[in-house]
């Protein structure tokens, strides 16, 4: 790839559950045709779904960019939605603020962030409740 | 042995098979999809009574080798239709989860 770096965005629709997804789908495709190991395409692909659907269940909705660089993917996911009071247990697995009619639709377990920071190098959160969430993950190649 | 061999040996029913020949590694059953996420493995099975369209995308994303709803659960039209656009095998079981997966078990 030389020196460039490769850059997209997605916006994410907070009305539409059903379309949340997409925009890790598309990302999926586009790592393919790069031509990334299977397991890189995974790992970005899951952890950027997990972030999507956050925005999607708690944020109203947001925007992620993907930026392909010579030695790491990089996910920048941000929106304006109610922000994070504490981090730290946001990271614990199992913890949710989740409602039922999200928890039916078989989300909310609580594995989103911990799933993130599992699949990913590095994953740095940066929120303020009332102003939203801005999360930059990376996955070395 | 493929999808569609599996189909054969189980009587597991099709809604959609556009991928027929995706071999099967395993199976994996869970109705969490965060769970899945990060524990299932590629071209595994996936048996669950979910059937929103997320389920798709979680298969999509890992690349496993079909669906298996479970419990006759009602199977929305939009599903079977976005299965179809999105190569993704669709399968039903009468069983409950259990059930099914003994079954699997028996022929993998
Ligand atoms: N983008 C976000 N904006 C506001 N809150 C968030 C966001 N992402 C995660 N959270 C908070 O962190 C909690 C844990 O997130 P996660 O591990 O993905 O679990 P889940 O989405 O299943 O609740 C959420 O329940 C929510 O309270
Ligand atoms: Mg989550």
């Amino acid at each position: 790839m030389g020196n460039e770096s490769l850059y997209y965005r997605f916006d994410v629709d907070g009305e539409n559950f059903t379309s949340a997804g997409e925009a890790s789908v598309q990302t999926k495709r586009i790592l393919r045709r790069v031509g990334f190991s299977p397991d890189i395409i995974k790992r970005v692909s899951i952890a950027m779904y997990e972030g999507e659907i956050n925005m999607v269940i708690h944020a109203c909705g947001g925007v992620v960019e993907l930026f392909i660089e010579e030695d790491k993917i990089k996910i920048i996911l941000t929106d304006h939605g109610p922000g994070i009071e504490n981090i730290d247990l946001a990271m614990q697995e199992g913890y949710s603020t989740a409602p039922d009619n999200i928890r039916s639709l078989g989300f909310g377990a609580g594995m989103g962030l911990p799933n993130m920071k599992r699949y990913t190098d590095s994953m740095e959160i940066e929120s303020k409740v009332g102003e939203g969430t801005k999360i930059t993950m990376t996955v070395n190649v | 042995m493929t999808v569609r061999e599996l189909v054969d040996r189980t009587g597991l029913t099709v809604l959609v098979l556009p991928d027929g020949d995706h071999e099967v590694s395993g199976v994996y059953a869970g109705d969490l999809l965060s769970w899945v996420m990060g524990r299932a493995k590629e071209s595994q099975a996936f048996v669950t009574i979910m059937t929103n369209i997320n389920v798709l995308a979680v298969t999509a994303l890992l690349d496993l080798s079909c669906v298996i709803i479970c419990e006759d659960a009602e199977v929305p039209p939009e599903l079977i239709r976005s299965a179809e656009e999105k190569g993704i095998n669709l399968l039903r079981s009468d069983a409950p989860e259990y059930e099914t997966c003994v079954r699997l078990s028996s022929v993998l």
